[in-house]
């Protein structure tokens, strides 16, 4: 193999486009082109993806959790982008709740990803389960008004798009058995340890 | 069709895009075509029904781009040599002027050469870009190479 020192010189020397990049997302953003930004956070449970639209907070994601971004282009629009500017407010509260400074969030939600039965048992549990507490696949059933419904609240669950704001971990099999987690069962006992103030019921 | 989220678009090919717009519009102007480049595929990307060749799109964009800056400054008045205001930004490093000896090509060649050394393109991506035949592509970065040879050795 013999090198072509013109060919090679052609190839040589690199740029940087990591200033250019910034200012074009900051334009982009401006203009409104940016159809998610996302971002990651580290936390007690693991390294999570926060993703956001112009309206609030759409998807929370564990870690290992492959296909969030693919899924997100489907769903929502295809330019998503790196963005941690954009959800500086998300991470700030969520570092609160894990130093257990914050027992609510104030943040906008984005509901898009859920529709139907899912988004309304998903809502209710938002605004009506509060910190440190916990109610059954059944209870929650039976609070929006269908109490045969309780495998349908735990696929609801299961397809919750952001866990730990929703907090589907504050639901547990009648009897206090656990029940599932997306994000694992150790992180599940995390959460709810957490919210117990420290205390260990799990 | 689903598209890929556009930052995957931006994680493979933004380095060699930044290079291309440099190396062909200077360091004063090429970050800008780099981020107008950038801009309109971000507006143009939703619309998009072809997803095979997303490289060759977003050169195809940058090399419009590069020519608008080229065309505006040929029917501009002579500039005044000035003070680039951005240092943080470097031509690829050059044995002495190949970048200005390349930007004497013709457009094509030009064009051509850029794309085969800094955008790593196939030849029939090039001639996508170009809008001529893969066997143009070759015949234009061929001619171009045997052009630089003569003025960088001469």
């Amino acid at each position: 193999m013999t090198t072509d020192p013109l060919e090679q010189a052609l190839r040589a020397g690199a740029t940087d486009p990591t200033v250019d990049l910034a200012a074009a997302l900051a334009r982009a953003e401006a203009e409104g082109l940016v159809d998610v930004a996302y971002a990651t956070t580290d936390s007690p449970v693991g390294s999570l993806l926060v993703a956001a639209t112009s309206t609030g907070l759409v998807r929370l994601a564990f870690e290992g959790d492959d296909e969030v971004l693919e899924e997100l282009a489907v769903r929502v629009g295809p330019r998503v982008l790196e963005a941690p500017a954009r959800l500086d407010e998300v991470r700030r509260e969520l570092d609160e709740y894990f130093e257990g400074r914050r027992d609510q969030f104030e943040l906008p939600l984005d509901w898009r990803l859920s529709t139907g039965f899912r988004k309304s048992v998903l809502e209710r549990l938002y605004t009506d389960v509060d910190y440190g507490s916990t109610v059954s696949y059944l209870e929650l059933a039976t609070m929006v008004g269908n109490p045969k419904a309780s495998r349908a609240v735990g696929t609801a669950m299961a397809t919750n798009p952001i866990p730990i704001v929703v907090p589907c971990h504050r639901v547990l099999r009648t009897g206090g058995q656990l029940g599932g987690y997306g994000g694992g069962l150790p992180a599940k006992v995390k959460l709810l340890n957490l919210e117990s103030g420290g205390q260990s019921l799990f | 069709m689903n598209l890929p989220p556009f930052q995957q678009l931006l994680d493979v090919n933004s380095a060699d895009l930044h290079r291309f717009c440099v190396a062909q519009a200077g360091p004063h102007d090429g970050p800008d075509c780099f981020q107008e480049a950038v801009l309109s595929a971000l507006r143009a990307y939703p619309d998009l029904r072809d997803d095979r060749n997303l490289r060759g799109w977003l050169f195809t964009i940058a090399h419009h781009k590069v020519l608008d800056h080229h065309r505006s400054t040929t029917r501009r008045p002579a500039p005044v040599p000035d003070v680039p205001d951005r240092g943080d930004v470097e031509v690829p490093a050059v044995e002495g002027d190949l970048w200005v000896a390349v930007g004497h090509l013709p457009e094509k060649q030009r064009g051509a050469v850029a794309l085969r050394y800094l955008g790593d393109l196939l030849y029939a991506d090039i001639g996508v870009v170009l809008g001529c035949s893969e066997a143009a592509a070759r015949q234009n970065v061929r001619a171009g190479l045997v052009a630089l040879r003569q003025e960088v050795t001469r």
